[in-house]
């Protein structure tokens, strides 16, 4: 029961802290999962979070996994498992879309107000920062990780690379890139 | 500002979001929702459409559970809200669900494990190109850049508390780009 709070004030936490969408919220979500609670290993963390690219729908959906594995690490029943996914999900989904939902209705009132754009101008590189750190979270053991040879994250970061030059050059869908991703790992990266 | 003869009923409106959460996938959320709701069902204008994706950007949360609690909203009201935000969430939730317990129970199979790593890296690579992409504009601006790094050094190596980060970074940012007399005239 006390895991569930704790789920509960993480996530609705980080649901209003999501300025600019979910990936700015990674690094923290990392954070807070991986390091202070304890609740998924680095490699968990970034195998659901890729898990979550592969899923239609808003990929941040696998936040839920997060929940349903705390909710296994701390020894609960699978019934209080997928307890603690739904507790996970409402949380994150449920602060930011209330605010929308209040803050639409009165949008039209400051719409002109000169600030509004200001906010936007001045939060997008804060924003982008976010979505580095991001990238840095995941990536530190998705991409590069040191208990891994060196050949294995050559190969990793290989992927990684390639997938962004790839959707610079081409218009392409990106989960048929991460289910590429897949396969070369499954060919590549067995024996090591 | 063309708003539909007919308004829908919550239940068309989670149909048309749940086709959405069911066929998107690879991301690009928000241009799937313009597609359906602007294109196919006529549900909002263009212009109508934007001004929600405004909305949904400025404020936390994801902008396209936004834009879909905005839509809703306008086509229903709260029940509108509530059926455009679960159509597009749950499929994408449910098969979440089913992908985690596969993970669960075979992430300790070698080929599996293998498979594994090599999503996680491509999914790497997906985030950065998003990242390079949305802030190409960031990275040539001076100032902007110095907030990216200041942003990227302060959460992502040295841990700040996003919270704390925010109410550090977010005043000096907006400050440094208040409204211009001269611009405004």
């Amino acid at each position: 029961m006390r895991e569930l709070v704790s789920l509960l004030n993480v996530f609705c936490l980080l649901s209003l802290l999501a300025v600019g969408g979910g990936s700015a919220v990674l690094p923290q979500m990392e954070h807070e999962t991986v390091t202070v609670h304890q609740w998924v290993s680095a490699d968990d963390f970034a195998t659901i979070y890729s898990l979550g690219q592969m899923a239609p729908g808003p990929n941040m959906s696998m936040v839920g996994l997060i929940g349903f594995k705390a909710a296994n690490h701390a020894g609960m029943s699978d019934a209080w498992a997928f307890a603690a996914m739904l507790v996970v999900l409402l949380a994150f989904y449920l602060p930011s879309s209330f605010l929308t939902y209040a803050v639409s209705h009165m949008w039209d009132s400051f719409k002109e107000n000169p600030w509004r754009d200001s906010v936007q101008k001045g939060m997008a590189p804060i924003t982008i920062g976010l979505m580095l750190a991001g990238v840095h979270a995941v990536g530190k053991t998705a991409s590069y990780n040191p208990e891994h040879s060196f050949h294995f994250n050559t190969i990793t970061i290989g992927v990684g690379l390639a997938v962004t030059a790839i959707l610079f050059a081409k218009h392409i869908n990106p989960a048929l890139l991460i289910l590429a991703g897949g396969v070369v790992g499954w060919f590549c990266l067995r024996g090591i | 500002m063309s708003t539909p003869v007919i308004k829908p009923t919550a239940v068309e409106i989670f149909a048309a979001f749940f086709r959405i959460g069911v066929t998107s996938f690879g991301g690009g959320l928000v241009a799937y929702l313009r597609d359906e709701i602007v294109a196919g069902r006529q549900w909002m204008s263009e212009d109508e459409f934007l001004a929600a994706l405004e909305i949904g950007q400025t404020l936390p949360g994801l902008n396209s559970v936004n834009v879909a609690i905005i839509a809703g909203r306008k086509l229903a009201g709260p029940r509108g809200a509530i059926a455009a935000a679960t159509g597009l969430v749950i499929p994408g939730a449910v098969i979440l669900v089913i992908l985690g317990l596969l993970y669960v129970r075979f992430r300790n199979n070698r080929d599996v494990a293998a498979a594994l790593a090599g999503i996680a890296a491509a999914a790497v690579g997906l985030l950065f190109q998003v990242t390079l992409k949305i802030g190409a504009k960031q990275f040539f601006n001076p100032l902007d850049l110095f907030f990216v790094l200041l942003t990227f050094v302060l959460v992502g190596l040295y841990h700040v508390s996003l919270p704390v980060a925010l109410f550090l970074i977010a005043p000096f940012a907006i400050i440094l780009r208040r409204p211009r007399k001269e611009a405004v005239k």
